[in-house]
């Protein structure tokens, strides 16, 4: 017997003949063998002992088979010990008897070895099997409730970033319910500086933990972009970006973000892919939906990303509601969907707005009775109304920036040793961009100070002239003659200045370059030149179209120029 | 390389594709991307879809580009300017130089 390992047996059998037969027969085999002579000292052999198969006969003095055999299990619990009767017994009723009281088999006497052998094996099979079952049983158990405990540790950070921010503030009314520990969906808001609120709710494909993982950049995002008076259109870039990047292809964003200035009762709003957005006009009780233009976030790249908005203007205590589609696809028993016609019927049999958010829900609470659930459902309400309360965080931003104007200057001086291994402009650009607002208008600047700059370095310190330009091989030669000089200058600066000032509705960036070159007689310059089909001559032209006015100063070393900017929000 | 271009089977389409900043510091490239061509193309092609930022010289180079093409003859198409770098090309009337799409 070496496919079955060495078992230890309980043979209990109230005949001495019997029981020496039958422990013969199972040493034989290899098997470790523990004896009772009754029914309650087989229970004490069992407990002490701890057998893996249990021979017992029915009939015993003291406790019968049968009661021992009920005790044996109950002792044995989860595990099972096999439990073979040995019985001269052949009526069906002791048999079945034998069985009912928990027993596994019998074994008739006179003992057959054979079949002995065969039953020992079979049911050490069978013991394995159930031992195996057992503790696979109680991993998966365990690891169920290993999963479960993280979820919740997880959940709780998740809802920390996910949904936060204003979503208390007295004008804003959600509802979100999930499939899983996680929800697919994320609802962000946040107060903006100008104290207008920024809102996004969006929809990841999937639900449960896949779909969560997305919405955890998103927030960050949101919350770290919003309270320093981003605009939506760079919020969305950046979101679109990082979820671009991190998500795998088809997993990705339905969302719609909101700016809802409270002061211009103005509504800005980008929807892609998430169903229709309503806003209900509180005097008329009509609706405007605000269809999807634009696809959803995370599915192109930045570059050909869409940012335009939409602009509404509302009233005092007009709604917006936004919702995902786990509303208009919420099924009924029979698997209809609730489907937009019905949602519409909710907001016409509406009599006070007020009531309009529970009156969505419970229509598609009670549309959907007992079907199943199958997507994550979320709806949210906003009034045109200010907040009376936001919360402290974005009051203070918003006293902070808002309230006072920004104002500051800097100074830049390029040294001789600097002009061929340093440029200035990519320094001076990322400086600009520190400021939300400016960012809109990176490519402008960047061909503004270009210019300027270009100009007192070219024409100033190296005083290459224009004129070389006129022919192809002109053009060339200006640059080599360029690239001679930078590399021999050894005097002269420019001096670059920079001052930035925002107003109500925008601001004013002012740019100075000085350089050290004799200047030019600017009385005489001529004012547009871009009609010319010369290679060169154009750049001051183009400066003035974008600033309005170029303002030479002194001998013509210093130019001055204005960039006044209007905020779209 | 901030210069790439591509010539099209037949040899009559050369496409310039220019990455980052349009400015003097790439004129020999731009330049060497449409004159040391085996044959000389009919069509030309820049493509500004990688361009972030453009200056004046840039628009010179551009000229250059035509006069070298043909000038009033020349066929010249400038393609997938982001916003802010068309209206440089507009505030220069390139548009009717150029067929600016």
């Amino acid at each position: 017997m070496n496919d079955v390992r060495r078992l230890k047996i309980l043979v209990a059998d109230d005949t001495d003949t019997d029981r020496l037969i039958l422990e013969s027969i199972v040493r034989k085999e290899g098997h470790h063998v523990v004896s009772a002579c009754n029914g309650l000292e087989a229970i004490q052999v069992y407990s002490a002992e701890k057998p893996d198969i249990v021979l017992l006969d029915a009939l015993m003095p003291e406790l019968d088979g049968f009661g021992a055999a009920r005790k044996i299990k109950e002792l044995a619990g989860d595990e099972l010990v096999p439990i073979i009767f040995l019985t001269s017994l052949s009526d069906t009723e002791s048999l079945v008897q034998c069985l009912d009281a928990g027993g596994d088999d019998f074994l008739s006497k006179p003992y057959n070895r054979i079949i002995l052998q065969a039953k020992i094996k079979s049911f050490n099979r069978m013991r394995e099997m159930h031992s195996t079952m057992l503790t696979q049983r109680n991993q998966i158990v365990q690891y169920n409730n290993r999963l479960l405990q993280e979820q919740t540790v997880a959940k709780h950070v998740f809802d920390n970033v996910a949904h936060s921010g204003c979503l208390n503030a007295s004008n804003v009314r959600y509802f979100l319910s999930s499939l899983a520990v996680f929800n697919g969906d994320v609802l962000v808001a946040a107060m903006r500086p100008n104290g207008s609120m920024m809102v996004l709710l969006g929809d990841f494909t999937g639900h449960g933990l896949p779909a969560a993982i997305g919405a955890m950049p998103l927030a960050s995002t949101f919350y770290g972009m919003v309270p320093k008076g981003f605009s939506m259109t760079d919020i969305l870039r950046e979101i679109n970006g990082k979820l671009k990047n991190i998500l795998p292809v088809g997993i990705f964003c339905c969302a719609t973000m909101m700016d809802i200035n409270f002061r211009k009762k103005r509504l800005k709003i980008w929807n892609g892919g998430l169903p229709d957005c309503f806003i209900h006009h509180h005097q008329d009780g009509n609706i405007t939906p605000v269809k999807s233009t634009h696809l959803p976030l995370g599915v192109l790249s930045n570059r050909a990303f869409k940012d335009n908005c939409e602009y509404f203007e509302l009233q005092k205590e007009d709604r917006i509601f936004v919702w995902s589609d786990g509303i208009h696809e919420a099924r009924n028993a029979e698997g209809d969907m609730f489907g937009e016609e019905r949602l519409k019927e909710v907001f016409n049999r509406n009599q006070n707005p007020e009531h309009l958010f529970n009156e969505i829900i419970e229509g598609v609470q009670q549309f959907v009775g007992s079907g199943e659930k199958d997507d994550d459902l979320s709806l949210l309400e906003i009034r045109m109304d200010e907040p009376a309360r936001v919360n402290s965080f974005a009051q203070e931003a918003s006293h902070k920036f808002a309230n006072s104007e920004i104002e500051w200057l800097m100074g830049f001086e390029v040294k001789p040793t600097s002009f061929k291994v340093f440029d200035p402009l990519p320094m001076l650009l990322n400086v600009l961009m520190e400021v939300p607002s400016l960012r809109a208008f990176s490519s402008t600047l960047y061909t503004i100070l270009a210019e300027l700059y270009t100009n007192a370095l070219e024409h100033g310190v190296l005083k290459l002239d224009s004129d070389l330009k006129k022919t192809p091989e002109g053009f060339s030669d200006y640059y080599e003659l360029r690239e001679q000089r930078i590399n021999q200058v050894t005097e002269g600066f420019v001096r670059i200045r920079i001052s930035h000032k925002t107003n109500d509705s925008g601001g004013l960036l002012k740019v100075r370059i000085e350089d050290s070159g004799e200047g030019f007689d600017h009385q005489q310059r001529t004012t547009d030149n871009l009609s010319s089909f010369g290679y060169s001559g154009r750049g001051i032209a183009l400066v003035e179209k974008l600033c309005g006015t170029v303002t030479y100063i002194g001998c013509g070393n210093i130019v001055e120029v204005d960039f006044s900017w209007v905020n779209d929000d | 390389m901030a210069i790439t271009s591509t010539v099209s089977p037949d040899g009559n389409q050369v496409t310039i594709y220019i990455q980052g900043r349009f400015d003097f510091s790439s004129h020999q490239e731009f330049r060497g991307a449409y004159e040391k061509l085996a044959q000389a193309p009919i069509h030309y092609r820049v493509d500004l879809q990688g361009t972030s930022y453009m200056d004046s010289s840039a628009l010179g180079m551009l000229l250059l580009l035509r006069d070298y093409a043909g000038g009033e003859q020349s066929n010249i198409q400038i393609v997938n300017c982001a916003p802010d770098v068309k209206k440089i090309l507009l505030i220069s009337n390139f548009e009717q130089l150029f067929d600016i799409q």
